[in-house]
C-alpha cells in the first residue's frame, strides 16, 4: 500500500469513528442496532469473499459460492436437526463446503470445464438438490448459536455490543481473516498460491505442481464457504429455507473485488455492504426517514458497479494474470 | 452434414438421458416409481391441449432467456443478468399494458412489447457499455444489475404502479388492458410463435450478416478482431444490449401473455434458467428452441408428476443441474459413448475475469 493510500485510510477510519460516536450520542440504541446488524451481515460476506479470494489468487474463478453457501447451510441444518448438536452441524457444513470446493476443482482443474460454467453448475445443482430434499416439517430442534460476551470487553459502550458480544462463528471469522492474511502474504504456501495465479508457467518451471495446488486451494476455499453455510443456518437464522443464501454468494464476489482480494480489504467492504443491509432493516422498522427500503437495498449493488467501473478506468485493481484460464502443462 | 449434426446433438442428448437416469435413482430413493413419475410428467406436459399449452407457455420465456445468454455467448460475453433484464422488461411491459387505455391492439400490444424490450436493452446495455469503456467485468455488473432490477421492480409494483383494487396487499400491478394482452390460438400461445421467430432471426443475424460475423469474431479472438478493424467495444456493448432486448421481451411476454400483470417475486429464477438452456443448446440460437421445449415440458408436467407419483417437483431442478453438468463436461459423455474428441465441443467463454 502506498503511503498516500495509507493516509487516506486513516482519515476514512477517523471519520467513520467520529460519525459513529456522534450518532451514538444522539441515539444510542438505534446506532448500536445498526452497527451490530452491520457486523452480523458482514460475517457471511467475509467468509464468502475469503473463499473466492483463495480461488482467484490461485487462478480459479469461483462463481459457485452461492451454491456452496446453500448446500452447506442445508447439511449444517440437517445434521444439527438429527444429532441435536450445533457443533456437529457446523462441522457438516464445513465438510459440505470442502466437498463442493473439490467438485469445483474437479470440474475446473481436472475436467478443464470453463470455470464460470462450472460455478454455475454448482449454483443450479445446489438450488435443485436442497429444494428437492428439503423437508418442511423438520426443525433445528435446538436454539441457534447465541452471543458470547468476551469478558469486560463486552461491557464497553457501543464497541462492546458490536464486536465483543457476538456468536462463535463470527469470532471464528474474525480470527480466520488474520490467519488467511498471514498465510497469503507471509507464508510459502501463500507465495506459491499467488505465483500459480499470476504465472503458472513460471511456477511450474520452479517445481510447483500447479494443478495439484489449484486442486488443494479450491477445495480448501470451499471450507470457508461451508463455514458460511453453517453460519447462515445455525447462527444467523436458525433454520433452513429454500434459496436462503439469497444472492449473498454473488455479493461476496463483489466484496472480494472491492477489497482487492485481501482479507482485511474484504472485511472492510463486507462491513460497508453489511451497513447498507442493516440500514435497510432499520428503515423498514421505523419510518423516520421517507426513503423506500428498496432504494437503500439497491445501494450496495450500485456502489459495486461504480467501483468496478472506476477501478477499471484507473487500472488500480489488477486481476491475477492467469485468472480464469485453464492451465495445460506444456 | 448428417454426421456433424449427429455429433453436435449426441452430447446434449446423452446428457439428457443421463440426467433422467440419475433422476430415476432419486425417485427410487423417495420410494416412488420412476416409470409412473416420468409417464405422468410426459402426460402433464403433452397429454392434452391444456398440457401442450402449459408446455409452450413455460418454454416461451425460456427461449427468450436462452437466446439472451446464447447471443452474448457468441461475443465471448457471459450474460448472467437475464434475470434483471427479464424483470425490468416484465414490469415496463405491464406498465404500458395497464397504464394506457383506449388504444387499438395493433398499436398498444407492440408498444407494450417495445417498452419491455427497451427496458431490457438498457439493463443489458449498461453492462455492455461499461465492459467496453472501463473493462468492468460483465459477470459482476450483470449480477449487480439483477439485484438493482429486483429492487426497482419491487418498488414499482409496490408503490407507484400498485394494484389498488379491492383489498389487494400484494406488490403487483393491475391487470393489463385487453388491447395489450397477447392472445392464444387454440393450444398455441402467440408469445411462443414470437419466441420461435425471434430465435430464427437471431440465428440469421449471427450466421448470415456482417454484424453477426463481427460478433463471432470478437467471441473467437478479441485481439484478432481488433486488428481486423472490427470495433470491439461497440460490438460488446451492442451485443449486451441485444441480449437485454431478448430477455426483456421474455419478461414482456410473461406479463402480457401468461400472468396478465407484473407481480413481484413471480418471475424469480426464470432469467437464470436461460443459462441452462443456452448451454444445453451449445449457444446455438436454433438449438435454444428444442432445449427450451424440453425444460418447459418438464416444468409443465412437474405438478402432475407430484400428484400422480408423489415426487417433489423440485426434481426437475436437479435433473436440469445434472444435464448442465454433463453438457459442460463432455469428457464424461465422450468416455461413456467411446466418442473421439471433437474440435469445438468444449464451451469456452474466453478469458475469465481478465480484461483483454
Amino acid at each position: 500500500m502506498k503511503p498516500r493510500q495509507r493516509q487516506l485510510l486513516w482519515i476514512a477510519a477517523a471519520v467513520i469513528i467520529a460519525l459513529a460516536w456522534g450518532f451514538y450520542s444522539a441515539n444510542g440504541p438505534q446506532t448500536t442496532a445498526v452497527l451490530a446488524g452491520t457486523v452480523r451481515a458482514a460475517t457471511l460476506l467475509a467468509l464468502g469473499a475469503m473463499c473466492g479470494m483463495i480461488g482467484e489468487r490461485s487462478g480459479i474463478v469461483n462463481i459457485g459460492i452461492e451454491g456452496q453457501f446453500l448446500m452447506s447451510a442445508f447439511f449444517a441444518f440437517t445434521v444439527t436437526s438429527i444429532t441435536g448438536s450445533l457443533f456437529m452441524g457446523a462441522l457438516a457444513g464445513i465438510a459440505t463446503g470442502l466437498t463442493m470446493g473439490w467438485l469445483l476443482a474437479a470440474m475446473a482443474v481436472g475436467l478443464k470445464v470453463d470455470q464460470i460454467i462450472a460455478g454455475t453448475v454448482l449454483n443450479i445443482a445446489a438450488l435443485g438438490l436442497t429444494s428437492f430434499f428439503y423437508d418442511r416439517s423438520r426443525s433445528l430442534g435446538v436454539s441457534k448459536y447465541t452471543n458470547i460476551d468476551l469478558g469486560p470487553l463486552a461491557d464497553l459502550p457501543l464497541v462492546g455490543t458490536v464486536f465483543f458480544s457476538r456468536p462463535p462463528i463470527t469470532y471464528l471469522t474474525m480470527a480466520l481473516l488474520v490467519i488467511v492474511h498471514v498465510a497469503l502474504f507471509r507464508s510459502v504456501w501463500g507465495m506459491r498460491t499467488r505465483a500459480i495465479g499470476e504465472h503458472p508457467g513460471a511456477a511450474d518451471t520452479v517445481g510447483i505442481d500447479v494443478l495439484r495446488l489449484r486442486y488443494l486451494n479450491v477445495t480448501l476455499a470451499g471450507g470457508f464457504a461451508g463455514l458460511g453455510g453453517s453460519y447462515l443456518a445455525l447462527e444467523a437464522v436458525g433454520t433452513f429455507s429454500r434459496a436462503m443464501s439469497g444472492g449473498r454468494g454473488f455479493l461476496a464476489l463483489a466484496v472480494m473485488i472491492f477489497g482487492r482480494r485481501t482479507p482485511f480489504g474484504a472485511y472492510a467492504a463486507a462491513l460497508f455492504f453489511g451497513f447498507t443491509t442493516a440500514l435497510q432493516n432499520q428503515f423498514q422498522l421505523n419510518s423516520t426517514f421517507d426513503i423506500p427500503p428498496q432504494f437503500v437495498g439497491m445501494l450496495p449493488f450500485v456502489v459495486t458497479i461504480v467501483v468496478v467501473a472506476l477501478s477499471g478506468l484507473m487500472g488500480s485493481m489488477r486481476d491475477p494474470a492467469a485468472l480464469g484460464q485453464t492451465y495445460e502443462k506444456g | 452434414m448428417s454426421r456433424s449434426i449427429l455429433r453436435s446433438v449426441a452430447v446434449p442428448l446423452a446428457a439428457v438421458v443421463l440426467g433422467l437416469l440419475i433422476g430415476a435413482v432419486l425417485i427410487i430413493s423417495q420410494d416412488a416409481s420412476p416409470v409412473t413419475a416420468y409417464s405422468s410428467l410426459l402426460q402433464g406436459g403433452l397429454g392434452d391441449g391444456d398440457a401442450l399449452l402449459r408446455t409452450l407457455q413455460k418454454a416461451t420465456p425460456l427461449i427468450f432467456g436462452g437466446l439472451a445468454v446464447a447471443f452474448a455467448f457468441k461475443a465471448g460475453l457471459f450474460n448472467i443478468g437475464g434475470q434483471g433484464q427479464l424483470l425490468v422488461g416484465a414490469v415496463f411491459a405491464a406498465g404500458v399494458g395497464f397504464g394506457i387505455d383506449g388504444l387499438p391492439m395493433f398499436i398498444h400490444l407492440p408498444a407494450a412489447l417495445i417498452a419491455g424490450a427497451l427496458a431490457g436493452a438498457i439493463w443489458g446495455g449498461i453492462a455492455g457499455a461499461l465492459k467496453a469503456t472501463t473493462g468492468a467485468h460483465e459477470v459482476i455488473v450483470t449480477i449487480m444489475l439483477n439485484f438493482v432490477g429486483g429492487n426497482l421492480t419491487d418498488w414499482l409494483s409496490a408503490n407507484p404502479w400498485k394494484d389498488n383494487s379491492g383489498s389487494n396487499i400484494v406488490a403487483r400491478t393491475p391487470l393489463v388492458e385487453d388491447s395489450a394482452t397477447i392472445p392464444t390460438l387454440g393450444s398455441v400461445p402467440v408469445g411462443f410463435l414470437l419466441a420461435v421467430v425471434t430465435a430464427a432471426s437471431c440465428w440469421l443475424i449471427l450466421e448470415r450478416t456482417t454484424y453477426g460475423f463481427e460478433v463471432r469474431s470478437v467471441g473467437h479472438n478479441r485481439n484478432a478482431a481488433h486488428y481486423a478493424g472490427i470495433r470491439v467495444g461497440w460490438i460488446m456493448a451492442s451485443t449486451m444490449a441485444v441480449a437485454g432486448v431478448l430477455a426483456g421481451l421474455g419478461g414482456a411476454v410473461e406479463s402480457l401473455g401468461v400472468d396478465g400483470r407484473f407481480e413481484a417475486g413471480v418471475n424469480v429464477g426464470l432469467g437464470f434458467e436461460g443459462i441452462t438452456i443456452a448451454l444445453l443448446a451449445r449457444a446455438n440460437a436454433l438449438g435454444v428452441i428444442p432445449a427450451a421445449l424440453l425444460v418447459g415440458l418438464m416444468e409443465a408436467g412437474a405438478a402432475r408428476m407430484q400428484f400422480k407419483a408423489g415426487v417433489a417437483p423440485e426434481l426437475i431442478d436437479v435433473i436440469q443441474a445434472l444435464i448442465l453438468f454433463f453438457v459442460a463436461a463432455p469428457v464424461i459423455i465422450r468416455w461413456l459413448l467411446r466418442m473421439r474428441q471433437g474440435g469445438s465441443e468444449q464451451l469456452r467463454l474466453g478469458a475469465g475475469w481478465g480484461r483483454t
